[in-house]
């Protein structure tokens, strides 16, 4: 694996919404390391939805490079990036998108379905493997509704790793959880990002979510406004050291 | 992507919300089952009226006074008077092709045993008759050249008339009962018949001598039919011929004269039949697959707002990995499994109809091979051409805006 699992090199994006042209991205530069866990922060309308989206290979931008993995994806055509998708990277959404009456091992087994390398035994062990690491395998017949709202982020979250991608990335993945819950969740995100050794962006625009990584770049108006480590908190400890409310039983 | 893969993900969509899927199948259910239940009607009636016909004897020919007769035409109440015992002696006496002749004609009227009385036919024919028309006798005997000569007050019975004026179960041979105020002494016990191919209750009949019907009774020299028997059916063509020949003759018709008698055979009545009974069951086959179609748009319909409401799903699933082809495909493999298992479980249901009139309304019938696989088939591109659609339109969608749809 390169040293830099992604780079990017003067990326611009524009849209053209009925007569005007908006730029939503007007030149981003940057590179991120292998194993890092980066946040991408900013207000409603800097740009931090279109630079995850062109990060995840969802969207190409107007101009300027991206390499993944040290491939250029400019090249590509929709059903490659698709591919790629299912390979390279996981999502983890802030509204979870489960598939609702579906148990969570197929949810977890979903991306593996797409991927003709894998028979269906391999599937299975690999998607329990995966609700084994976020500490779910007792619940793995449950079905969204039967689960809590940060037990089906940690099933998207599972799901999102079974496929061994190089790159988790997260949108909002706090963003519906309670504060307790959200801490949890972050706290598997270093996990994850400690122990297993993937990359992380995480995009989001709370400030208390986002000194659990290591470096935060600063978005405003499609520009980089500050690229800047972080004191990498560890959210195991906060996590501890959070009063105990009887809001609800653990 | 896997086919085997992609089935289970469609499978797996529509058992995740079985009553809607069940609700979309039902168009094609009841359009599948109604097809292949009026085509075992159609087929059904037709094959029981040919074998109604064919057991009337299928060689055999009927011969009636000419208007404009029109295939299929029902017994006339005479206007025309032609045929007379000449005919018949002569076809008798010449008929190379044909081996029987009758005169036969009917009038209707009270038949009375005692107390008890019923409303009946009576029918004059000579000693071929029963042969002609494949009749035998339960019991007793026919008449003979005496009770002919002699125009004997003699008949035979048709099961009907005896289960209606011999209610008590005694044998009726040697009673005598009265018709049109004449008294008849039983001879002979017709054997069971069964409706015609009009409907008609074959057994409500009395049989007597022609003369007896003649001298006593309608006092006409003229007969309102003739029936022969061809020697089979390889040589009805030509018995027609010979007859129409033969009749010609005695009638004294010039060249130039038409007929004033008409010929037909069994044969005819038969294809009149099929191709009047092909006609309905065209249609009814028709009306029934028009029902087919409504069942594929119900389905298009509903893959229409399916697609819709899953958009998120379509986005989620585009996301980690699914190409626009692996989206197009799992909507459209849906629509098929839809009209498909509907097509199964109509066929099901159709041939379970069909077992249930004939069990409960005594309808026969006959279900189709030929039209289970072609309901099938029909099915199979009802789910492919109503489905491409909405599935293209799933197929389409951007991942971008699809995740973020509320």
């Amino acid at each position: 694996m390169p040293d830099k699992i992604l780079e990017i090199k003067d990326i611009k994006r524009d849209f053209t919404i009925g007569a005007e042209s908006v730029h939503a991205l007007k030149g981003i530069s940057f590179d991120v390391n292998t194993g890092e866990f980066l946040t991408i922060m900013g207000s409603s309308g800097s740009g931090k939805t279109t630079l995850l989206n062109i990060l995840g290979c969802l969207d190409k931008p107007s101009s300027g490079i991206y390499l993944l993995d040290g491939v250029d994806i400019a090249k590509m055509t929709r059903d490659e990036l698709a591919h790629l998708r299912n390979l390279k990277i996981g999502f983890v959404f802030q509204s979870y998108n489960l598939l609702a009456r579906t148990s969570a091992l197929e949810n977890v087994e979903l991306p593996l379905l797409y991927n003709t390398a894998i028979g269906a035994k391999e599937r299975k062990e690999r998607a329990m493997h995966a609700l084994e690491s976020v500490k779910l395998a007792d619940r793995l017949d449950h079905t969204p509704n039967q689960l809590s709202g940060g037990e089906q982020q940690r099933v998207a979250i599972a799901r999102a790793l079974v496929n061994e991608p190089v790159l988790i990335l997260a949108d909002e993945a706090t963003g519906n959880l309670d504060s307790r819950t959200s801490y949890q969740i972050m706290e598997l995100m270093q996990e994850v990002n400690q122990q297993h050794g993937k990359t992380i962006v995480f995009v989001t625009h709370e400030p208390d979510i986002a000194v659990f990584s290591s470096r935060t770049v600063m978005l405003k108006d499609g520009k980089i406004l500050k690229d800047s480590p972080n004191e990498n908190k560890s959210a195991k400890v906060v996590l501890a050291a959070l009063p105990v409310t009887e809001d609800y039983v653990q | 992507m896997n086919i085997i893969n992609l089935i289970r993900i469609a499978y797996k969509a529509l058992q995740r919300n079985l009553l809607r899927t069940f609700l979309t199948m039902l168009g094609i259910i009841i359009g599948v089952a109604a097809v292949i239940a009026m085509v075992a009607i159609g087929q059904g009636s037709k094959a029981s009226i040919q074998t109604q016909l064919a057991s009337m004897g299928s060689n055999m020919i009927m011969i009636r006074p000419n208007s404009n007769v029109t295939a299929g035409a029902r017994l006339d109440a005479t206007t025309v008077q032609t045929l007379t015992i000449a005919d018949v002696n002569a076809l008798e006496s010449q008929g190379q092709y044909i081996n029987g002749v009758s005169p036969v004609s009917s009038t209707k009227g009270q038949a009375i045993n005692g107390a008890l009385n019923w409303s009946t036919t009576v029918q004059g024919v000579n000693l071929s008759y029963l042969s002609i028309r494949n009749w035998p006798l339960k019991s007793g005997y026919a008449f003979n050249e005496e009770d002919i000569k002699s125009a004997a007050k003699v008949c035979l019975l048709g099961q009907t008339v005896i289960a209606n004026i011999f209610t008590g179960g005694e044998d009726p041979i040697g009673q005598t009962i009265r018709f049109k105020r004449i008294p008849f002494k039983v001879i002979g016990v017709l054997g069971q018949k069964g409706d015609n191919a009009f409907g008609q209750d074959q057994d409500d009949i009395i049989i007597i001598p022609y003369t007896t019907l003649q001298e006593r009774i309608t006092t006409s020299i003229y007969f309102q039919n003739i029936y022969a028997a061809a020697l089979n059916e390889s040589v009805t063509d030509s018995a027609t011929a010979e007859i129409s020949r033969i009749m010609r003759v005695t009638h004294r018709l010039k060249l130039t004269d038409t007929d004033d008698f008409a010929v037909r055979t069994q044969a005819e009545l038969i294809s009149t039949f099929s191709s009047t009974s092909q006609l309905l069951t065209v249609l009814l086959t028709a009306i029934a697959g028009i029902s087919l179609i409504i069942g594929g748009i119900g389905i298009m319909n509903i893959m229409y707002v399916s697609v819709t409401e899953r958009t998120k799903e379509i986005g989620l699933r585009m996301a980690i990995g699914a190409r626009g082809l692996d989206i197009l495909l799992q909507f459209l493999i849906e629509a098929i499994l839809i009209s498909i298992t509907g097509g199964l479980i109509g066929v099901g249901l159709g041939i379970g109809s069909a077992k249930l009139l004939t069990l409960f309304l005594s309808w026969p019938t006959e279900v189709s091979q030929s039209s289970i696989v072609l309901s099938f088939l029909v099915c199979a591109v009802t789910g492919v051409f109503f489905g491409y659609y909405p599935a293209l339109k799933a197929s389409r969608k951007d991942p971008i805006e699809a995740l973020h749809y509320e």
